[in-house]
């Protein structure tokens, strides 16, 4: 075992190009995942952005979402940006028909929930767990998270709403850092592979 | 203007990396014409990414001739209303007018479009003057740098819409990835007279130069009909995929729907691609582009 990880990214739609870079660019292999045999080759996982309908239907369709619901289970790391925050909610506010998450984090989360295009922002955030100046917070038709579970740990707010959070070793923002050569979201994402792949000390 | 790269510390809407960044968002996608709520909800059923509301798809706009304008408001919020996924809609060439009225409608992303008859045979819209992003057509490198350069976040190849064939969106995705592949092997020296041909800026020449790719998402359009024709367009470099006619005109649209969504992810899977293709009806007619007089060749437009 060699000291790098291997990170997917899902590949079914959304800004995987911009993610695989990140991860890259954060000291990690990075590959696409598109299939259930390609989810078991990774260390980790990020959910892109995208659109979390599409996503969702292509994950049932072609059989990964149930894989994914395991390893996230199993305590695999997965980290998701807007459609993939989305998706790594145990409940949507305000889901379309038959919209499916994977799950894992405790929290409620409210689509869209900062407006449509027109209401698109850049905007700094603090994030707990990053050092240094704020992160460039990009929000597109971004969700925010509603309410948390007790085991939902809050790392960033924005306008008093909650847009960034961890539970264990699912990670997920409203805001793409991928899109911003910042990769320092990526490499707290990276570090908790890291810490999930080494084996126990002695 | 065009490079946000500080981050501001009061929230800042319709910069060009929320805009740009919106289209990448879509990246493998596809987004389907539709004229209704309900094709709009078949359509996000399907798995569509965004969908383009209008009131004629390009194959009725060609049958009925005549002006092609904006869609009436009350239809474009009635696809607002209906779906959850983004919603564009059509302005005309160079009718701004149009674009703000979309802008306002509240609009995710506004095509100006040469489906639609063009208002102004010189210029096309300052699109930096927007907060909603826009998207634009082209044939060629130099025509997708000229729009970029007037501010439009993302470029579709244009094809030729409401055909069925996909002919003209293979020459001009090949004619838009060839250009950058030539530009690739220019010295700096070169780029000077590359963007003089182009007649696009040299900044934007030598950043596609440098990039190897354009700095915005590259989408293909005008004339996907099938599954494969989707995944042909996304071989040769398309980053998704716009489906007007080709659903809502054929025979079975939720099926052939999701069928092009299924295809144009598994791109590269023939099995996958087979597997979709299987049982899915009539496909809308089609057009011999090379029937086609000049005058009704909708790609002629834009400048």
């Amino acid at each position: 075992m060699t000291d790098v990880p291997v990170i997917g990214v899902l590949a079914l739609q959304g800004d995987v190009r911009e993610h695989l870079i990140a991860l890259a660019a954060a000291d990690a292999v990075a590959r696409p995942v598109r299939r259930p045999e390609e989810l078991a080759e990774v260390d980790g996982l990020v959910l892109p952005g995208g659109e979390s309908t599409t996503i969702s239907k292509l994950a049932v369709l072609f059989g990964v979402l149930d894989p994914l619901r395991a390893r996230v289970r199993e305590g695999m790391p997965v980290y998701g940006t807007c459609a993939g925050m989305i998706m790594l909610a145990d409940k949507i506010l305000d889901p379309r028909s038959g919209q499916e998450t994977i799950g894992g984090i405790d929290m409620i989360v409210r689509r869209n929930a900062f407006g449509r295009q027109n209401e698109s922002f850049e905007a700094a955030v603090d994030v707990q767990g990053v050092e240094g100046d704020p992160v460039e917070g990009v929000f597109i038709r971004a969700p925010w998270v509603e309410s948390v579970g007790a085991e939902t740990q809050v790392l960033a707010e924005h306008d008093g709403h909650i847009v960034a959070v961890r539970q264990g070793n699912a990670l997920a923002t409203s805001f793409h850092p991928e899109l911003t050569g910042d990769h320092r979201v990526h490499a707290l994402f990276v570090d908790m592979v890291r810490a999930w792949r080494a084996p126990d000390p002695l | 203007m065009s490079s946000a790269l500080s981050t501001p510390q009061t929230p800042e809407t319709g910069t060009a990396r929320v805009k740009r960044g919106m289209a990448e968002q879509l990246k493998g996608g596809v987004i389907m014409d539709v004229v209704t709520p309900e094709q709009a909800k078949i359509a996000e059923d399907a798995g569509a990414v965004a969908v383009m509301a209008l009131e004629r798809v390009p194959a009725d706009i060609r049958k009925d001739g005549g002006v092609a304008r904006m869609s009436d408001p009350d239809m474009i919020e009635g696809i607002i209303d209906a779906v959850s996924i983004p919603v564009m809609a059509k302005s005309r060439i160079g009718h701004f007018v149009e674009a703000q009225v979309l802008q306002s409608l509240g609009v995710d992303y506004i095509d100006e479009s040469e489906v639609l008859t063009p208002a102004d045979e010189v210029n096309h819209s300052d699109k930096w003057s927007f907060t909603t992003p826009f998207v634009c057509g082209a044939t060629n490198l130099g025509e997708a740098l000229r729009r970029i350069a007037e501010g439009a976040a993302m470029i579709r190849s244009k094809g030729e819409a409401g055909t069925g064939n996909v002919v003209e969106a293979v020459r001009h995705l090949r004619q838009i990835k060839g250009d950058i592949a030539r530009l690739r092997g220019l010295d700096n020296h070169e780029l000077y007279a590359a963007a003089k041909e182009l007649r696009a800026p040299y900044e934007l020449v030598r950043e596609v130069a440098e990039l190897g790719k354009l700095p915005v998402v590259l989408f293909s359009a005008g004339g996907v009909a099938t599954p494969a024709d989707a995944a042909l367009m996304r071989q040769l470099g398309a980053e998704g995929v716009f489906v007007g006619s080709g659903i809502f005109k054929s025979g079975d649209p939720a099926k052939r729907a999701a069928a092009i969504v299924k295809a144009t992810t598994f791109y590269d899977d023939p099995k996958i691609i087979a597997d979709a293709s299987r049982n899915l009806g009539e496909a809308m007619v089609g057009i011999n582009c090379d029937t086609l007089p000049e005058t009704e060749r909708y790609a002629n437009r834009g400048w």
